[in-house]
């Protein structure tokens, strides 16, 4: 794309770093390219949801949330996100607590185990609880005897969503904890604090900011989540439907005005947690700078 | 700290003691994926008759339907748009074998067709299933691989050209492979083979159910598109049918049973009409007679001997639609 003739007559500009070597139409190329596409394929689609939503007017925008079955899928949404981070929560300290501050056998497995959600298609992870919990599935015909509803209920919502952002908080505390070491929980110890002192009093305040991290990306896609809840949901309205998926069914069905104000919703938490993620940066960015790594 | 630990508990037994409770007063109907409205009202006026009855409502293709229901979706009712998707469940032991006799005009209370959907004006005065073949034409529906509403459209093109050749299978052949070389993009479903049409602006025809047909006219407008019906076309049930193993494990057969009975009701087929659907009874029908132009419609049995032997000859691999498709 360069001008050679350009290229060789142009002198070494002082504000170039030594690192950078290429061209100045080079950069300003490359850099036209980049705002051009986050343009297109970042901004641009955002804009269209909200343009979108608002087709009809802002009475038709809030007309159709205020439908019956849309707003149990918001409500169903923040249930199933109140019910999976916490327990992602627990779950995240634990394995990155035991993966970074002890040694034992296995732990290289158990380390691959958690990036399991990662690597499967969330499809793939909604076909394992139908496998699982499924009424032809291994659990199927106990859990029938039982009376226990999980697959096209809430529950089963809740435990895929769960598997899928299992790794966020996991993968964000492992490095950060790495990083400390354990020196100050041993410092802790032998001046006489029990081992849950230790880490109420010192581990949790080491990792908060990571730990606050972890869970902001964790309940944006606990909330948006589509493939492995769509595979458990059962699609009943009201009852099992979540946000992503009333925006599919509403889409379906021609109500553009009511798929795209639901997806209103969703751009604007997803704008929140980016907000969020930029404050927590910017203020305790090297506190987090730890987590980066991977 | 245990505070917390207990909160976690709470939302945790909440979560799992909201599973349903089922009782004899509540049903749900798994359905197709774009019959939200006509279930809307259907049921807004069967409880009217029946109060304190709930019904809840599941949507989705009716494959995926009919998959989720094997593996556990307590359905007590189904109202599908594919005969085939009931039969799956009658594989499954969920429903009895003989329930196209359970309700009348073999349990489909309504119809459809594969209707054609134009741009404003007509500009290519496409008419029937043989303007479809012209050079100049570019015909949208999506991948009968893939879609059970193209899967309609490819039967009925095959029935007309059963007709127009007087049974001559390589003219037959000839006819269909020219018609898939006239699409310019297979999309998987009608959805999508509907935003192509009407968002992007490809093709001068979209062949999908003409119950469908009114429902993007209403979304997209009405001046933009007209609707245009063949001289003849396959008729697309809309089947109806209890799941038998839920509904007896719930008690709801009685309700379900006078549910699916009320849409053969003057008034659940007045609803239905309303909502884009070919209609049985006769004078409901004539009500609605100007938005239902007449159409000679053949069905699957007489023009192919059944879903079976469709399933065997047309859609197993290396069938008939296979052949067509692999040759354009």
């Amino acid at each position: 794309m360069a001008d050679p003739e350009i290229k060789s007559y142009e002198p070494l500009h002082e504000s170039r770093s030594a690192a950078v070597t290429e061209s100045r139409p080079v950069r300003i190329a490359l850099t036209i390219v980049t705002l051009v596409f986050l343009g297109v394929f970042l901004l641009l689609p955002l804009i269209i949801v909200f343009k979108e939503a608002f087709a009809k007017g802002v009475g038709a925008y809030f007309q159709s949330l205020g439908d019956a079955d849309t707003r149990s899928a918001i409500r169903l949404t923040l249930l199933v996100a109140a019910a999976s981070v916490p327990l992602n929560l627990v779950f995240g300290i634990s394995a990155a607590w035991a993966i970074a501050k002890f040694e034992f056998k296995g732990k290289a497995f158990l380390t691959t185990l958690i990036d399991l959600p990662f690597s499967v298609s969330p499809v793939i992870s909604g076909l394992v609880y139908v496998l699982l919990f499924g009424a032809q599935g291994l659990l199927g015909a106990w859990l029938k005897a039982h009376g226990i509803q999980i697959l096209f209920a809430v529950p089963g919502i809740v435990l895929a969503t769960m598997f899928v952002t299992f790794p966020f908080v996991a993968r964000e505390l492992i490095p950060l904890m790495q990083e400390q070491g354990n020196g100050d929980e041993e410092a802790a110890l032998s001046l006489g604090a029990s081992g849950w002192q230790a880490f109420w009093y010192v581990t949790l305040p080491n990792i908060k900011w990571g730990l606050l991290y972890g869970v902001l990306l964790c309940n944006a896609r606990a909330m948006g989540e589509f493939g492995a809840v769509s595979v458990v949901s059962g699609h009943i309205r009201g009852l099992t439907n979540t946000m992503p998926l009333h925006v599919e069914i509403l889409y379906n069905e021609y109500n553009a005005v009511g798929a795209f104000a639901v997806a209103s919703l969703l751009a604007g938490l997803a704008l929140v947690t980016l907000v969020l993620k930029t404050l927590l940066e910017m203020r305790y960015g090297a506190e987090l700078a730890a987590t980066r790594g991977h | 700290m245990k505070r917390l630990l207990l909160g976690i508990a709470a939302v945790a037994g909440l979560v799992l003691a909201s599973s349903q409770a089922w009782s004899a007063d509540k049903l749900l109907n798994a359905s197709y994926d774009v019959g939200r409205e006509l279930f809307a009202d259907i049921n807004k006026a069967f409880i009217a008759k029946h109060p304190g009855i709930t019904i809840d409502q599941s949507h989705a293709g009716t494959s995926a339907q009919a998959r989720a229901i094997a593996e556990g979706l307590a359905a007590d009712v189904v109202t599908f748009n594919q005969v085939t998707d009931v039969d799956f469940l009658v594989k499954k032991g969920l429903v009895s074998a003989d329930w196209q006799k359970d309700f009348a005009d073999n349990a489909s209370p309504f119809y459809s067709l594969p209707s054609f959907l134009v741009r404003a004006g007509n500009p290519k005065h496409i008419k029937d299933w043989n303007d479809l073949v012209r050079n100049d034409v570019q015909v949208i529906f999506p991948n009968p691989k893939t879609s059970g509403n193209a899967r309609y459209t490819y039967l009925a093109a095959t029935a007309y050209a059963k007709e127009a050749f007087k049974g001559d299978d390589a003219k037959v052949k000839e006819f269909i492979t020219k018609l898939f070389n006239n699409v310019p993009i297979f999309d998987t479903g009608g959805r999508a083979a509907t935003t192509t049409f009407v968002q992007r602006e490809i093709g001068d025809v979209l062949i999908t159910f003409e119950s469908e047909t009114r429902g993007i006219r209403k979304e997209y407008g009405d001046d933009k598109f007209e609707q245009v019906t063949p001289s003849v076309s396959l008729l697309a049930e809309f089947p109806v049918a209890i799941v038998d193993k839920v509904a007896d494990e719930h008690g709801s057969r009685d309700l379900a049973k006078s549910y699916l009975d009320f849409l053969y009701t003057p008034e659940g087929q007045d609803i239905a009409a309303s909502n884009g659907m070919r209609v049985r009874d006769a004078t409901v029908a004539g009500k609605y007679k100007a938005d239902f132009p007449d159409v000679r419609l053949l069905t699957v049995e007489e023009v192919f001997g059944g879903w079976d032997k469709v399933q065997k000859e047309h859609f197993a691999a290396g069938g008939l639609l296979d052949q067509a498709y692999g040759s354009r």
